[in-house]
């Protein structure tokens, strides 16, 4: 096989901090290379620096393409080539129609007119490639995540893509939509296009990869070829983490207590849509000391769940009685339930969790500020101490808690949101897809931390689409789907077999649209 | 999993990343000193230096609400009309009504109150744009404006009032010749209390093992602060002594500063504007502190309406007519982001400065209105430009 790309000797560092050095890092024609490796091991950098995010000149190393040295000045340049970034947050025009955005750059035109069946004769052609039968007058705002992502690629097909570079594609989607896109790339696979997947779904990455490089610290630290034979997880986590992860779940003795958090006939409705009920009188139970996860599928109303009880952040019409330590109390604001001892760490930490151009201290003191003030006065020396607390305890890898929080990894800015929440001490802890995008090292930190905190006699629910991490952490395991639970397993009596047909049998009239979404 | 160690930067980069900081307070000096040679002197001269307080105090009252708004994420186009319709409910309540003064001053205040919570009203709760509301304002205060004035103007005001703008603090040691020493020792005591602040947060954030600055650094910085405030109380001194709309913007600037920098509420505030969704669900009632900035403005603009209809002596339709547009430029030359979540008292105020000291050099120096605005406009842009290029650096 031929290199269609290889990277010789790049290195690159910001302000001191060396983020590649030395990285050799080649692709062959026509294959699926997956790149691996913790948060912050130098993936996006490496990937930045292939597709002329920096320039050439602001790197170390060559990069030769098809055999020829380039030098990138920008985006552009590297796109000409056919080498083309997918991100993980997509760049898509939500209000534009799926072949605008298509052809958002260079659409087909006649003297500056745009050639509107053109337009549209070549979406539709792009659209069978990738698999969907949307319209291509569809707007992007009424697809999903899954369908939208097909769309990027549909956009990056329409440039002749040579090189394909997918950053954590399947991050936020489900199971069938996940396994849908890993199809496409094996299509393109065999049309000759070659991939890079960069993802921390391991499984995903045995499935596919031909050829697997793992970066840690910024260096290339393994390179498995696995088209001699199939290659195993934990080889993969061996060599990111560099140390045996006998245990991917750190074990955990549970010792319930009292109920500590209840909740009994919760009602929520559809903000937009008053009469739709979304949450359909649900009666839910915590212990002390237990970690209970929540199952379902997207859209099963899991987080409209967690948010409708964490002071009517969602949904409109609540009804419902929650009891919190025995206590009835009334969540409606957000400041009244972390006062009553509710936290809630969002899905989408960068959304709603986080203020990015803020540093690690504000952020972490940010929901508690009254524990490091007096009268409305912040002591800023007790909260540089507090904040400093929680940076050697949670392990946040960052210069110091000064730093901006948009500049940390996912896995430490989930830490900086999971410090906010510990801080208001609470009693009962909502985590909603709390490894969403972050490393294996850093979630097996987080289980570390959810284990410390039922052990400590607080009540944890976690909301997972990741079944094995439900499996591995929780001690009893919910069910949800359309707005009710449909069943409930203790962790020993749980498997992902029985928890999937726990919620397939509940899809009965669901059940078209599901196969549908499987087709595609 | 080891932390990685990362080397700290040595003296040359603390000064380069002060000189950041510092910039705009260099920009300012550096353009006084521009319009001090250009204008042989003029520009510092006791006489200027006191009518170039007194031209400014109200942009600079208004710079500190504004501030507030633009960190939050929003804008306020109504306060110039806003502190012109003041000024006329003050000149009907004083000299139509002959309402005594203290009692006018408050019922104005409140006015102001009032304007700010029915224009935050619609831009908290109901989310309808503070650019599309505060424009409606702008409309709304300047015609109201011209109604209750029927379209005169209306003054003189009675002496008492004037002096918030043309008074001056009493001398308490009379007699002594062309200075005057209450203000030379207030500017004296203010420069010492600055110097052993900073010095004792210097002392305590040393102790707590936290890297301050070299110490030549900040005996030079010290030195340099206290300087710049004697000489200038001196000048102001030698004229007629500290102005008494110079006090209250002191005392104002002071507190703002205080709020906005060490307060749970000025915390609150930055995280509404750095993301609002994330603030709301850190527990921070965005809605209500949002309102509050819009009440806060409209007290501060009417606060401004009262020093400028004082100044003038007389409520006119036309009063503050173009305000609003000096007050936002000082925030943004200032390094106010309007993206919100960005911004600091000091640069609001070295903002307004900046935009007076030009003002009143150009004045001096015979430049006509139409190519001060030019040059305005130009200065606003470029400093914004700067302000830019130095973050993605």
């Amino acid at each position: 096989m031929t290199a269609i790309l290889e990277m010789r000797g790049v290195s690159k560092s910001f302000a001191g901090v060396q983020a590649l050095r030395d990285v050799n890092f080649t692709v062959e024609a026509g294959e699926i290379h997956a790149l691996v490796g913790e948060n912050g091991a130098g993936k996006s950098t490496l990937m930045k620096v292939l597709s002329g995010v920096y320039p050439y000149g602001d790197y170390e190393g060559s990069i030769i393409f098809d055999g020829e040295e380039r030098r990138f000045r920008d985006v552009n340049d590297s796109e000409a080539l056919g080498i083309i970034i997918i991100h993980q947050e997509l760049a898509l025009i939500p209000l534009m129609s799926i072949a605008e955005n298509i052809f958002l750059s260079h659409p087909p035109s006649r003297l500056g007119v745009i050639d509107r069946d053109t337009v549209y004769r070549r979406t539709q052609e792009l659209l069978a490639q990738v698999g969907l039968t949307e319209m291509p007058d569809t707007l992007v705002t009424d697809l999903g995540v899954g369908k939208q992502q097909l769309v990027e690629i549909a956009k990056a097909l329409s440039k002749r893509v040579r090189l394909l570079i997918l950053d954590e594609p399947t991050a936020s989607l489900n199971e069938n939509d996940s396994a849908a896109l890993l199809d496409r790339l094996l299509a393109f696979r065999a049309q000759g296009i070659a991939s890079i997947l960069i993802s921390h779904k391991l499984s995903e990455v045995a499935r596919v990869a031909d050829r697997i490089t793992v970066l840690r610290d910024g260096r290339t630290v393994d390179s498995i070829d696995c088209r001699a034979e199939p290659v195993e997880e934990d080889r993969i986590i061996r060599s990111m983490v560099n140390r045996d992860l006998a245990h991917r779940f750190p074990q955990r003795t549970a010792t319930l207590g009292e109920p500590v958090f209840a909740v009994q006939d919760w009602t929520v409705h559809h903000p937009q849509h008053p009469e739709r009920r979304v949450i359909k009188a649900v009666d839910f139970e915590v212990r002390c000391g237990e970690v209970v996860g929540i199952a379902g599928l997207m859209g099963a109303g899991r987080t409209e769940f967690a948010m409708s009880l964490f002071g009517r952040a969602w949904g409109d019409r609540i009804s419902g009685r929650v009891w919190l330590d025995g206590r009835e109390v009334n969540l409606s604001s957000v400041s009244a339930a972390i006062d009553a001892g509710l936290a809630y760490v969002t899905e989408d930490r960068k959304q709603l969790g986080l203020i990015l151009d803020s540093d690690v201290r504000k952020n972490i003191t940010l929901a508690s500020l009254g524990r490091v003030s007096r009268q409305g006065r912040i002591d800023d020396m007790s909260e540089l101490r507090v904040a400093s607390e929680y940076r050697s305890r949670m392990r946040i890898r960052c210069s110091d808690v000064y730093q901006e929080t948009g500049q940390l990894s996912g896995g430490n800015q989930q830490k900086v949101v999971l410090s906010k929440w510990l801080m208001t001490d609470p009693k009962v802890l909502i985590l909603d897809e709390p490894t969403r995008g972050i490393d294996v090292g850093a979630k097996y930190e987080i289980y570390c931390i959810i284990n410390e905190l039922a052990e400590a006699g607080k009540g944890v629910v976690m909301i997972s689409s990741e079944m094995p991490e439900l499996l591995g952490v929780c001690d009893r395991i919910c069910v949800m789907n359309d707005g009710a639970f449909v069943g409930e397993f203790a962790a020993a009596e749980a498997t992902q077999e029985r928890i999937m047909r726990a919620i397939m049998r509940n899809k009965e009239i669901d059940k078209k649209v599901l196969q549908g979404e499987l087709r595609s | 999993m080891t932390d990685k160690t990362v080397a700290l930067p040595g003296h040359t980069g603390f000064i380069k990343n002060n000189l950041r900081n510092y910039g705009m307070l260099l920009s300012l000096f550096a353009i006084m000193l521009f319009f001090q040679v250009m204008t042989d002197g003029t520009l510092l001269q006791p006489l200027n230096l006191t009518n170039l307080v007194l031209q400014n105090s109200y942009i600079v009252i208004m710079a500190l609400g504004m501030l507030l708004i633009i960190v939050t994420g929003h804008i306020d186009l109504s306060v110039g009309s806003v502190a012109g319709f003041v000024g006329a409910v003050a000149a009907v309540l004083m000299v139509r009504y002959h309402v005594a003064y203290p009692l006018a001053f408050l019922a104005c205040l409140l006015v102001g109150a009032l304007i700010g919570a029915a224009q935050g009203y619609w831009v908290a709760y109901f989310k309808i744009p503070s650019f599309i509301v505060t424009l409606a304002g702008m409309l709304v205060f300047k015609g109201l404006a011209l109604a209750i004035l029927a379209g005169q103007s209306v003054g003189p005001f009675p002496p008492t009032f004037q002096k918030l703008s043309s008074g001056f603090i009493p001398e308490l040691f009379p007699g002594a010749g062309t200075l005057y020493p209450t203000s030379l020792l207030i500017g004296a005591v203010l420069a010492v209390a600055l110097v052993y602040t900073s010095a004792k947060s210097r002392a305590r954030q040393a102790s707590h093992g936290i890297e301050v600055e070299p110490f030549a650094f900040f005996v030079a910085k010290s030195a340099v602060l206290f300087a710049v405030i004697v000489f200038f109380a001196g000048l102001i001194a030698s004229h007629r002594g500290l102005p008494n709309v110079l006090v209250i913007m002191t005392a104002l600037i002071a507190l703002y500063a205080f709020v906005t920098t060490r307060t749970v509420v000025g915390r609150h505030i930055y995280a509404i504007g750095g993301n609002a969704r994330a603030a709301s669900l850190s527990g921070i009632k965005t809605e209500r502190l949002t309102f509050l900035t819009f009440v806060n403005m409209g007290v501060l603009a009417a606060l401004a309406g009262l020093v400028f209809a004082a100044r003038l002596n007389t409520a006119t339709p036309k009063a503050g007519a173009g305000f609003e547009l000096d007050v936002i430029a000082a925030c943004f030359i200032g390094g106010a982001s309007a993206y919100g979540g960005v911004g600091k008292v000091g640069g609001a105020v070295i903002g307004a400065m900046i935009m007076g000291v030009m003002n009143n050099g150009m004045s001096i120096l015979g430049i006509g209105i139409d190519y001060q605005q030019v040059i305005k406009g130009l200065v606003l842009l470029g400093a914004v430009c700067l302000d830019v290029y130095n973050q993605r650096r």
